[in-house]
């Protein structure tokens, strides 16, 4: 049914729909709007056949999560930032024990200096995890998102966290059209555990396991990413035929036939540069996009092929790799490996900044003549930076960063953008 | 597209309103994106909103800078935040005050702008009266549908029950359809002015 609904909203519908057993999950902005509105379903009976457990902390989160999916229980919960770093340890545990998770990423900048806006800082940090990773440009694709990963995971017997930008997404109102229970039933079968604890037929999960043996273990959770890549469309293609909807798979391409510069990016900001790619377009640039869907398993064969008719490509990512660079633009590098390409990385967004129509066109105009540098900073206030620099070479005892930078640029909840 | 920012203070109901607005655009088969500014959402600190209504898919995700009009909830954001920045030349502004915009001190600063686009309505005493709070981003809604002649009013009514219920929703109502009549009223005047100047 279509509606005009919040993100957040809108997958806890979606979520609901997908028949979980067990939630589990501990507040943080600004993943709390989802949970909260699963917790109301189960109080309220619409969510049936559903245990939500309140945890002290996301690490316990991710633990109930481990347990309650190893015994056979279709289990979700959701975080971000600070939180999904906390429960770090246990994200590693889930898919080393190849435990069919899903679970929601509202995407936040990690601190310091805290920030609870939107950047893909958080998600990227678990990107060797061994979990799979989906971004969603938009809310409905966030609803379809999350009711694949359901089927994926379970398929492939290895959780995934759907990763949707928090506040841009999570916090907006937008049409969205929620499937019918059918629908889902349809297309995503009961839970069938390829591993369970089941006191008929005991076996123990969680070996510790010696040199003997541990590459192969890991090894083989590698071999089963790569497999997910095969298998990925085939599940959207499915989603298709009975939601009757693209959504899903590995890589996207818009606007990108005969185009000399193409734009690469993650998630909602792609509907950005979608309009702006159309106004170049019309204006004569030859300019694309290549939105990248899935980033774990990352789809390096699909990124070549959709980026090595270019003469450059732009990474615009929403997370550093501090110290290097970008972390995408570092994945799609690797896909591009021994092509006469420039691959250049744009670091923008961060901890929320606004990234902006005009930013863009200024950005992509000056890519096309190869004026940027290889790693650039979109909006980077230069000013700000250089005078605290300054202040760094002049006094031992500059103080600490952001207090000084907070001081520099005035009260910044009066400022529109 | 037309775009809409509102500008008031943690408790108003900057958000929602905007929400709601969305709401209402939707009802009428309209494409719409409403989102907060985030994070500054403390009770009393200024607060942001922003509202997008256009005819086809809206991917666009950067703030409103330069919107086709506002919706001022309290008057004492005019000494603190630069609401009008970006502001559409003879775009729509409707400010929440029993004062006039010669009285805001605005006089001057829209001078040339289409009268009957600058409106006024007391919605924190509407709110007060027919919902019992203190609260002007219903009204507002109302008032808005009226100056912008972007919605029905039927539409925002339909938004109301969508986000309340009872005698909330039934309150509510009452206030923006008293609004709707304050701004209807304040553009007939202002049309009137016009001929006579």
């Amino acid at each position: 049914m279509l509606k005009q609904c919040e993100g957040s909203h809108a997958v806890a519908e979606a979520v609901a729909l997908c028949r979980p057993e067990v939630i589990c999950a501990y507040p943080i902005s600004p993943q709390t709007h989802i949970v909260e509105g699963l917790g109301e379903m189960v109080k309220g009976g619409e969510l049936k056949d559903c245990e939500f457990i309140n945890v002290e902390s996301e690490f316990a989160a991710m633990s109930v999560a481990i347990g309650s999916s190893a015994a056979g229980a279709r289990t979700y919960t959701a975080t971000a930032s600070q939180g999904l770093l906390f429960m770090a340890e246990a994200v590693y545990n889930a898919s080393g024990l190849g435990l069919p998770i899903v679970m929601t990423v509202a995407n936040r900048a990690i601190g310091a200096p805290i920030n609870i806006w939107n950047d893909h800082t958080d998600a990227l940090s678990q990107r060797d995890a061994g979990w799979l990773q989906i971004f969603a440009e938009n809310n409905q694709e966030a609803v379809d998102l999350h009711i694949q990963a359901f089927r994926l995971a379970e398929e492939l017997s290895l959780p995934v966290m759907v990763c949707m930008d928090g506040f841009i997404l999570t916090h907006a109102y937008e049409r969205v059209d929620i499937p019918s229970q059918e629908q889902v039933d349809a297309y995503l079968p009961p839970y069938e555990p390829r591993q369970v604890l089941d006191p008929q037929a005991p076996v123990s999960i969680g070996a510790m396991v010696g040199p003997e043996a541990f590459m192969e273990v890991r090894y083989l959770a590698h071999a089963k990413q790569m497999q997910a890549l095969e298998r990925i469309p085939e599940y959207a293609a499915e989603f298709k035929a009975v939601f009757g909807r693209d959504s899903g798979g590995l890589c996207h391409t818009y606007q990108a036939e005969g185009a000399d510069t193409l734009i690469v990016a993650m998630g909602s900001v792609l509907g950005t540069i979608k309009d702006v790619v159309d106004e170049m377009r019309e204006a004569g640039h030859k300019i694309g996009v290549l939105g990248i869907t899935l980033f774990r398993p990352f789809p390096i064969k699909q990124v070549r092929d959709a980026l090595h008719r270019a003469k450059r490509v732009v990474v615009l990512e929403k997370s550093l790799a501090v110290g290097l660079g970008g972390i995408v633009s570092t994945n799609v590098r690797m896909a591009l490996s021994a092509l006469p390409i420039d691959v250049y990385t744009v670091v923008a967004g961060l901890g929320g900044r606004a990234i902006t129509k005009r930013s863009l066109h200024a950005l992509f105009r000056k890519a096309e003549k190869d004026d940027i540098d290889a790693v650039s900073f979109l909006d980077l206030n230069h000013a700000l930076v250089d005078k605290h620099l300054a202040r760094e070479k002049a006094h031992r005892r500059s103080g600490p960063v952001a207090e000084a930078l907070l001081r520099e640029v005035g009260t910044v909840a009066a400022k529109i953008a | 597209m037309f775009q809409v920012r509102i500008h008031g203070r943690g408790g108003q109901g900057v958000v929602t309103a905007a929400e709601m607005l969305s709401i209402a655009a939707f009802e009428e088969g309209r494409h719409a994106q409403a989102f907060p500014s985030f994070g500054s959402e403390r009770t009393g600190a200024p607060v942001v909103a922003f509202c997008r209504i256009a005819d086809k898919e809206i991917r666009l995700r950067e703030p409103i800078m330069e919107p086709d009009a506002l919706i001022i909830q309290d008057p004492t954001l005019l000494h603190q935040v630069d609401v009008f920045a970006g502001l559409k030349r003879d775009g729509y502004v409707l400010i929440n005050t029993n004062k006039s915009f010669e009285e805001l001190g605005l006089g001057d600063f829209l001078k040339d702008w289409h009268a009957e686009r600058l409106c006024t309505v007391s919605a924190t005493e509407i709110g007060l009266r027919c919902v019992g709070r203190p609260v002007p981003n219903v009204p507002l809604l109302g008032g808005f549908a009226a100056v912008s002649q972007l919605l029905k009013l039927e539409s925002v009514v339909k938004a109301i029950n969508d986000k309340f219920s009872g005698k909330v929703a039934e309150g509510n109502i009452a206030a923006a359809a008293e609004a709707y009549q304050v701004v209807m009223r304040e553009m007939e005047e202002a049309k009137k002015e016009a001929v006579h100047a």
